[in-house]
């Protein structure tokens, strides 16, 4: 029989150990055998899990988008205000960006750089669905309160998400004078303002 | 069976729907009208106003004005009398239209949703019909239900469960579009799913229009026009031809469904690209 809580770790271990080699070589640089190494693991072991690279990256998003998705359910189900909401869903994007950097450089690096490799499998937003509908939620109530201005979904969500993706951008091009978190309160209230209701 | 129909503050549109109940002639021989508006009646309104005469089943159309006494008083009189009370139309069950014009004028027991005590000793013998206007086969079904002793479940408004379990959605021909979240609708032009751009309310309005068609031929939705949701209490909405969103995101959802449910289907669905939807269904392919 098969113990489906080890075979869930094994897979964890994966899911993390590619993460950490296609953020920081590349998704092309990176092989099937460098990833099983680096995990201390066999090659055709390793493909019992995921039987192509593309799967496997495609995996990756989906985790890192339920990863994401999960912290900004705790925001939304909070009472706070839209403007205070904002603010938590900044720090926690720019504390992931800090704390686990590999999350958001595969987001920019890899999922945004290789689009060829999510194009099957990964249509539309099928592999962010968790994360775009908790932002669409979070948008959703805000515009219902009269915090914010109505609009259309993806004129506020690429202002919001295009900036905080530039500006994780910005800090691994290492050129911000500031460390990332410093700038949680300017860009919080940027994007406020920029979408508030008039 | 005695039946008399009592009109209030109506455009008559339930009274005329009726008439197109498609064997209303064979159907009419089960019944006495002790009064109706249109058909040929046992009695005129004036004899009814001057005498209490016996009557079964009391149907109220159109809404009430609670400063109307001469109506309130000839209503309890009947109302008392009959086994069963039924509000015809969205003007007679929760104001409709006309609740609009003044605060005194409502449903019999609601006003929009919200239940009234008023007639509150009337409340477990009546029945809601809602629609603007009523369905003529659900009139004529729920009556025939009445005269046989079939037992009518109700909903906790009143509504026959038979024909308010339902929305307008069950039997849409459109529903292929709404499944693959397919917003593309133009009038005339395009079949598509008019939830998503031009107010359809199908998805959680409560009625049959599209399991009983109109006059057994067509529904609104399926000749390409909204549903307005019309049976609804709060009917009517304002601009009924567009749907109310909140940063794209439709405002109100499918009776029932959780809005992340919701979501994320739809964020599901609409990956797909099914091309067949997104050209006229009687175009030539070939073109």
């Amino acid at each position: 029989m098969i113990d489906t809580s080890k075979k869930e770790q094994k897979r964890s271990l994966i899911i993390n150990g590619a993460l950490k080699l296609f953020a920081t070589k590349g998704f092309y640089a990176t092989t099937i055998p460098q990833i099983a190494k680096f995990i201390g693991m066999s090659s055709g072991n390793l493909y019992n899990y995921f039987s192509s690279k593309e799967l496997l990256a495609q995996e990756i998003l989906k985790y890192i988008s339920a990863h994401l998705a999960k912290e900004i359910r705790k925001i939304n189900d909070s009472s706070l205000s839209s403007q205070e909401k904002i603010k938590a869903i900044v720090k926690i994007y720019f504390n992931t960006a800090q704390s686990q950097p590999e999350m958001i450089d595969f987001f920019l690096r890899v999922y945004l750089s290789n689009r060829e490799v999510f194009r099957k499998g990964c249509e539309g937003m099928i592999c962010v669905n968790e994360f775009v509908t908790e932002i669409m939620i979070f948008f959703d109530e805000a515009v219902a309160k009269g915090e914010l201005k109505n609009q259309d979904f993806f004129s506020a969500f690429g202002l919001f998400m295009g900036y905080l993706g530039g500006m994780v951008f910005l800090n691994g091009e290492e050129v911000l004078n500031k460390r990332l978190d410093e700038y949680i309160d300017d860009i919080s209230t940027n994007i406020y303002n920029a979408l508030k209701s008039d | 069976m005695k039946l008399l129909w009592l009109q209030k503050i109506t455009c008559n549109g339930n009274a005329h729907s009726f008439l197109n109940y498609p064997n209303l002639t064979e159907w009419m021989e089960d019944f006495e009208w002790v009064y109706h508006p249109l058909l040929p009646s046992t009695y005129s309104l004036k004899e009814i106003q001057s005498d209490i005469k016996e009557c079964d089943i009391l149907m109220i159309e159109g809404a009430i004005d609670r400063e109307d006494s001469l109506f309130l008083e000839l209503f309890y009189r009947y109302a008392n009398e009959a086994k069963y009370i039924l509000t015809l139309g969205t003007c007679a069950t929760f104001g409709g239209i006309f609740a609009q014009a003044k605060d005194s004028i409502k449903g019999l027991h609601f006003d929009k949703e919200n239940r009234l005590d008023e007639f509150g000793k009337f409340w477990q013998k009546s029945i809601s019909l809602p629609g603007c206007p009523l369905q003529p086969q659900v009139l004529a079904g729920v009556l025939n239900a009445i005269k046989e002793g079939i037992s009518i479940p109700l909903d906790k408004m009143h509504r026959p469960k038979y024909y308010y379990a339902y929305t307008v959605h069950n039997g849409c021909t459109r529903n292929e579009y709404f499944e693959y979240k397919i917003d593309e609708h133009r009038f005339g032009e395009l079949e598509g799913c008019m939830f998503y751009e031009h107010g359809c309310q199908g998805t959680y309005t409560h009625n049959s229009c599209n399991k009983i068609l109109w006059n057994s031929v067509n529904s609104k939705t399926r000749a390409g026009q909204p549903c307005m949701g019309c049976s609804e209490p709060n009917f009517p909405d304002d601009d009924l031809w567009r749907t109310k969103k909140n940063m794209g995101i439709p405002a109100k959802l499918p009776t029932g469904v959780p809005k992340r449910a919701y979501l994320s289907l739809a964020g599901v669905a609409k990956a797909f690209k099914i091309d067949r939807f997104y050209h006229p269904l009687m175009e030539d392919e070939s073109e």
